[in-house]
């Protein structure tokens, strides 16, 4: 796909820029946390069109099932039994968080790939991996953000939510948007999505969620899933959701300007030794010494 | 090809095979890692059958190159420590890397320059080896955060050791001589009392 398409924004491990010459509106998927009832249905869509199956795993004891993300489950409810202290008194709250890739602005896994077209963020926002062009190195995990790729133990490749980018080339809601019962995913230009979200975090503020709001990360330069959350202030309630999440700085320097400098450097030394001996000439056993070994040696 | 029977030994078989497996496995991670580190050196992972073989090979050579350095290493340590002389000749390297060591002090089997080359060498082969294992995803599943900071170790300390085998291996090309060393184990008597007189006097007795 990515080949033919005409509205690639980045390109991994590849210096000069992606075909661009199509512009697109920038897509989001909006998860209203506050809606949603933990039904799976999204997780079973995505299982549907991206025709995955998973292995039956065990019940950890909890709703969560699968327990985790896998090369196989790209999305998954994590279910968060949470006690609030308030001005009211404590109480119990059940957060459901549909987990998956967040297909950042700045995408980390992106910017970490070694493997050129491995990974693709399209103009419209969709972060894409191409498992084709993968060679299997997990540097994808080390620099997301959000723990969200996996490499596949069966064929050593990463895999992630494709946020359905073939569905939405054709126009399409991705398929856990297009199955939700309850609306709580839904799917648009991001310009919309966060007005859905306006209309939501009113409504949630009239009921007493005082700090409801939307999750749209700016350290990673906002995300094309953004979450509608009651709990705004503290997104770690949610299983663990990064309250400022961004590349590590240890992935910048890793990915930045180090390793153009460090391959100048290394030509600088190839070179310098280079002009060294060419100026200076090779470092010879003195004639001399040569003749007086001669001697003593006959 | 005959020798001169008065060749003073420098190295043993044993020595040099050892050396040459450091050696060869260093190219060929060199290559492999370069194609990692950034996309200009991508193509060099079609030297190894494409870049998923090269990732996939990459550690193995890896444990290969730290073991046989291993070897290397306590073969060579107690040549290695430095001394007071050594100091001096580090202090006057300039004059050397000029073109002219005639008044640098007299060396024993290793000069200063070579004593530092090993023991920065070892630091490097450790840093690589440690960090290696962090990111070596095929068998080890270490916390992100030092997986993170495991690849910046490793690409640094790995241009590191390139530069630093660059000028290993120049150092070898410059003085004339030298490279005879590492392919069948003998130098001259001029080449060893020039540029290691002291070592020259203990092999051969003379002043």
């Amino acid at each position: 796909m990515a080949l033919q398409s005409l509205d690639i924004a980045r390109r991994s491990a590849t210096t000069t820029p992606a075909p661009a010459a199509r512009q697109t509106t920038e897509v989001a998927k909006l998860i209203d946390v506050s809606t949603c009832i933990g039904c799976k249905a999204c997780q079973v869509a995505c299982m549907e069109w991206n025709d995955l199956r998973d292995e039956v795993g065990s019940c950890a004891g909890v709703y969560d099932n699968p327990v985790d993300l896998t090369a196989k489950s790209w999305t998954v409810m994590r279910f968060a039994e949470v006690e609030l202290s308030g001005p009211n008194g404590g109480r119990l709250e059940w957060l459901i968080r549909k987990d998956g890739c967040m297909h950042c602005a700045d995408p980390g896994c992106l910017k970490a790939c070694p493997a050129p077209g491995a990974i693709i963020q399209y103009a419209n926002g969709i972060v894409d991996f191409h498992q084709e062009n993968c060679i299997g190195c997990g540097y994808c995990v080390t620099g997301c953000p959000f723990n969200v790729p996996r490499i596949s133990k069966e064929d050593s490749k990463a895999y992630k939510c494709s946020l359905c980018s073939d569905r939405v080339a054709v126009g399409q809601a991705p398929a856990c948007a297009k199955v939700c019962p309850t609306g709580a995913i839904q799917f648009g230009s991001k310009e919309q999505m966060q007005d859905v979200a306006d209309k939501r975090l009113a409504d949630l503020k009239s009921r007493g969620f005082d700090k409801a709001g939307l999750y749209d990360p700016q350290g990673v330069g906002g995300t094309h899933v953004m979450y509608v959350l009651h709990h705004a202030d503290r997104p770690e309630l949610y299983s663990g959701l990064p309250n400022d999440p961004a590349i590590s700085p240890l992935v910048s320097l890793w990915k930045g300007f180090a390793k153009p400098l460090a391959t100048l450097a290394l030509a600088g030394v190839a070179l310098g030794s280079l002009f060294h001996y060419v100026t200076k000439g090779p470092n010879e056993v003195s004639k001399e010494l040569e003749d007086e070994l001669e001697k003593e040696e006959s | 090809m005959i020798r001169n029977p008065k060749d003073l030994q420098r190295y043993t078989a044993h020595e040099r095979a050892n050396h040459w497996v450091v050696g060869i496995s260093f190219i060929l991670l060199a290559l492999s890692g370069l194609a990692f580190f950034h996309p200009a050196f991508f193509p060099l992972a079609q030297l190894f059958g494409g870049a998923v073989w090269a990732r996939i090979l990459h550690p193995f050579l890896g444990v290969l190159m730290a073991v046989s350095f291993l070897a290397i290493f306590f073969r060579f340590k107690a040549l290695n420590v430095m001394t007071p002389a050594d100091q001096e000749w580090l202090n006057r390297v300039g004059e050397m890397v000029d073109g002219n060591d005639h008044d640098m002090p007299e060396q024993g089997k290793y000069n200063g320059g070579q004593k530092m080359m090993f023991w920065a060498l070892a630091l490097c082969m450790l840093l690589l080896a440690v960090s290696g294992i962090l990111l070596w995803r095929a068998y080890f599943g270490f916390p992100v955060g030092l997986v993170r900071f495991g690849a910046v170790i490793h690409a640094a300390t790995a241009a590191v050791m390139i530069a630093l085998i660059f000028v290993h291996v120049y150092a070898a090309i410059w003085v004339k001589g030298t490279i005879r060393a590492m392919w069948y184990g003998t130098v001259t008597r001029a080449w060893a009392k020039q540029h290691h007189r002291a070592w020259y006097r203990q092999v051969t007795g003379k002043s």
